[in-house]
């Protein structure tokens, strides 16, 4: 088991390896860290806590009516990683953060964010934190930089002096500057997005959280973003970004968390969830009835059949050996390969199928 | 300030490191103490809040309304004491046309059993609904402003607007009672006369008492704020009260509640007017609305520093 000597090197920003090696792999089998049903005490916290952005024990939020949205969530999340917090709508993603942000009170449980135990540290941890919540929220009266103004005056960290610079980098950075003097309400729902990250952008921050960054950009928004979330990142800043788009996720991030109905199915660094999913065998033919049936005379796990292909899980049946015994059956094969599971086929084993709307 | 938050504030306006320093570099630029107060930042966010409500188109359509009152009663009071009038109008009129100077005072009486309290509500009822109705209200708690910190600058804000809508009125009233009746030393209501300085002193002490009045008004707005996401919701609630205790007032059967309703005192004003001073009245309006304050202020407090923000 590989341990992480905390101290021993930096977390270098930018370099992704390092950060995923410091992060010791919790279940060495299945190289993922699936956490089923309320068998929590499995699994302690991966990275050790002072190496940590985000800590959460046991955080539960149960609302006036009884709706439990999220319940006895642990979190780890390792400082200079870029973490990508998944779940269905509905899943308790938001509360957390809004819980992570003093916004809402736990009814159970407690979180450190950046060392600081809340409620106690807020003050002390918040003005190093960027947040973009839920989406963008400004006065619609003022112009882009007014809107900045406020909030920053709202910091009690945030030197006045500093501010109209400050203001103006933050604009140039997520490219608003020619629509700075701009009235908010003429703003697009792009560059209120913007905006809303130019916000959480104002100072240099130790982490950055984002809530569904991308939402109503366009594609091109959309890589900028990415963009300026790796840029952060090799600034050694730790972003926390929470999303529901898998392909954004893949493509920016070095960990993530899948959240379900307010409980944690699964955390740890991307490439050990990615590659501890069991790869499927895929078999092209007109025949799928009869490939299925010979897959299932096999013992293969989880035998479908499709429109035009069977499918399974090989396990630890040699592919020569299915390809062979399919043949002999007289299965017309077209095309058969063995695939590593995208992300996509991660989530919904973990999230269950139906992505969007949530039971 | 440190030179160190100084250093920061200026790295991120050369785009951050790069070049041979290395990211390793960039991780120490984000000094231990960037979570450290600058002096001076409450009133940095006091400022904000007092340009926002001062800037905000349909604060200054109030304070415009405001001002035009006491200008529209001292035409509408000239035109009439041209033609004369008789009984208790005609008192108030003679009395104006007599000196500009009282020209506050009836404005005042005008004003403050309606217009001004809604004025009022509608800026401390908007305080902290408004940005919730927004969805501002979690960005400025993430900034962190901090909870109390925010509460009392938006209380704050409601005061200074309070005294100012009652300032406004006070000075158009005076402007316009200067341009259009003879001014004098004035006569009380007790009989006696005072010269125009000192009448000027009478008036300021009412402004103030006035004042004093819409701060308590703008502590049960405040509470009624945090209560609720619609800001509407809060104004209105306000402005119900305003009214509904003024109506209760005048039912002689429930004449013992009198003594505890805020709108009881807000006339008591006219004890400038009087020869010498009735500071008794107006010390026993002064407590019942530092008594309002109190109350709900504490309660604004608690409930807004234990209340979930899910807006």
């Amino acid at each position: 088991m590989s341990t992480a000597k905390p101290g021993e090197t930096p977390l270098l920003a930018g370099d992704r390896g390092t950060v995923g090696t410091a992060v010791p792999a919790r279940s060495r089998g299945t190289g993922l860290d699936e956490v089923r049903g309320t068998s929590e005490g499995a699994s302690p916290p991966s990275p050790p806590a002072q190496d940590c952005s985000i800590v959460t024990r046991g955080l539960t939020k149960r609302f006036r009516g009884g709706q439990v949205a999220v319940d006895d969530l642990h979190l780890a999340v390792p400082r200079g990683s870029v973490f990508g917090f998944l779940g269905p709508n509905g899943s308790g993603k938001t509360t957390t953060i809004r819980m992570l942000l003093g916004l809402v009170t736990p009814t159970s449980g407690g979180c450190e964010v950046l060392g600081e135990e809340l409620p106690g540290g807020l003050g002390a941890a918040l003005p190093r934190v960027g947040a973009v919540v839920e989406g963008p929220a400004f006065y619609p009266y003022l112009s882009g930089a007014a809107n900045l103004r406020r909030f920053d005056a709202a910091d009690p960290a945030a030197d006045r002096r500093t501010a109209p610079d400050r203001i103006g980098a933050a604009l140039d950075r997520v490219g608003l500057s020619a629509a700075a003097g701009k009235r908010y309400r003429a703003y697009s729902l792009g560059m209120r997005q913007r905006l809303a990250i130019a916000a959480a952008l104002l100072r240099p921050r130790d982490l950055l959280i984002l809530d569904e960054p991308t939402n109503g950009l366009d594609p091109q928004g959309t890589r900028e973003v990415r963009a300026l979330v790796r840029e952060i990142a090799a600034d050694g800043t730790t972003v926390f970004v929470s999303s529901h788009l898998l392909a954004e996720v893949e493509q920016m991030c070095t960990h993530i968390a899948v959240m379900r109905t307010g409980r944690l199915v699964a955390q740890g660094p991307l490439a050990e969830l990615r590659g501890g999913a069991a790869p499927r065998i895929r078999i092209e033919t007109p025949d799928a009835a009869r490939a299925a049936a010979v897959l299932g005379r096999l013992g293969l796990a989880a035998v479908r059949a499709g429109e035009g292909e069977a499918s399974a899980e090989p396990g630890e049946v040699p592919t020569e050996r299915i390809c062979a015994e399919l043949v002999g059956d007289g299965v017309a094969v077209r095309g058969l390969a063995v695939q590593r599971p995208s992300l996509e086929d991660v989530f919904v084993r973990l999230t269950g199928e139906g992505f969007d709307v949530d039971g | 300030m440190s030179t160190v938050e100084a250093r920061a504030g200026a790295e991120i306006v050369t785009g951050g490191p790069g070049g041979p320093a290395g990211p390793g570099a960039a991780r120490a630029a984000v000094p231990r103490d960037a979570g450290r107060r600058v002096r001076g930042n409450t009133w940095r966010l006091l400022g904000s809040e007092v340009g926002l409500t001062f800037r905000r188109p349909r604060n200054l359509v109030m304070l415009a309304v405001l001002a035009l009152v006491p200008a529209v009663i001292g035409v509408v009071l000239r035109t009439v004491s041209a033609g004369g009038a008789e009984g208790d109008a005609g008192a108030i009129i003679g009395a104006v046309a007599g000196n500009g100077m009282l020209l506050a005072f009836v404005s005042l009486f005008v004003l403050v059993p309606l217009l001004l309290p809604v004025a009022v509500a509608v800026v401390a009822g908007d305080a902290i609904a408004g940005e919730a109705s927004l969805g501002t209200l979690r960005y400025l708690l993430a900034a962190p402003a901090g909870r109390t910190r925010l509460l009392a600058v938006k209380y704050v804000n409601a005061v200074v607007f309070g005294l100012a809508a009652t300032a406004v009125v006070a000075a158009s009233a005076l402007v316009t009672g200067f341009a259009l009746f003879p001014i004098g030393p004035v006569t009380l209501l007790s009989g006696s006369t005072i010269p125009v300085a000192e009448g000027m002193l009478r008036v300021l002490i009412a402004v103030a008492y006035v004042g004093a009045g819409m701060a308590a008004l703008s502590a049960l707005a405040l509470a009624v704020s945090t209560l609720t996401e619609a800001p509407i919701g809060a104004i209105a609630g306000t402005v119900v009260f305003v009214i509904l205790t003024q109506v209760l007032s005048t039912i002689p059967q429930l004449a013992v509640i009198e003594p505890y309703l805020l709108t009881s005192y807000l006339p008591r004003f006219d004890g400038a007017l009087r020869d010498p001073v009735a500071t008794e009245e107006m010390t026993r309006g002064l407590l019942a609305f530092a008594a309002h304050i109190a109350v709900c202020g504490s309660f604004a407090w608690a409930r807004f520093h234990s209340r979930d923000v899910t807006s």
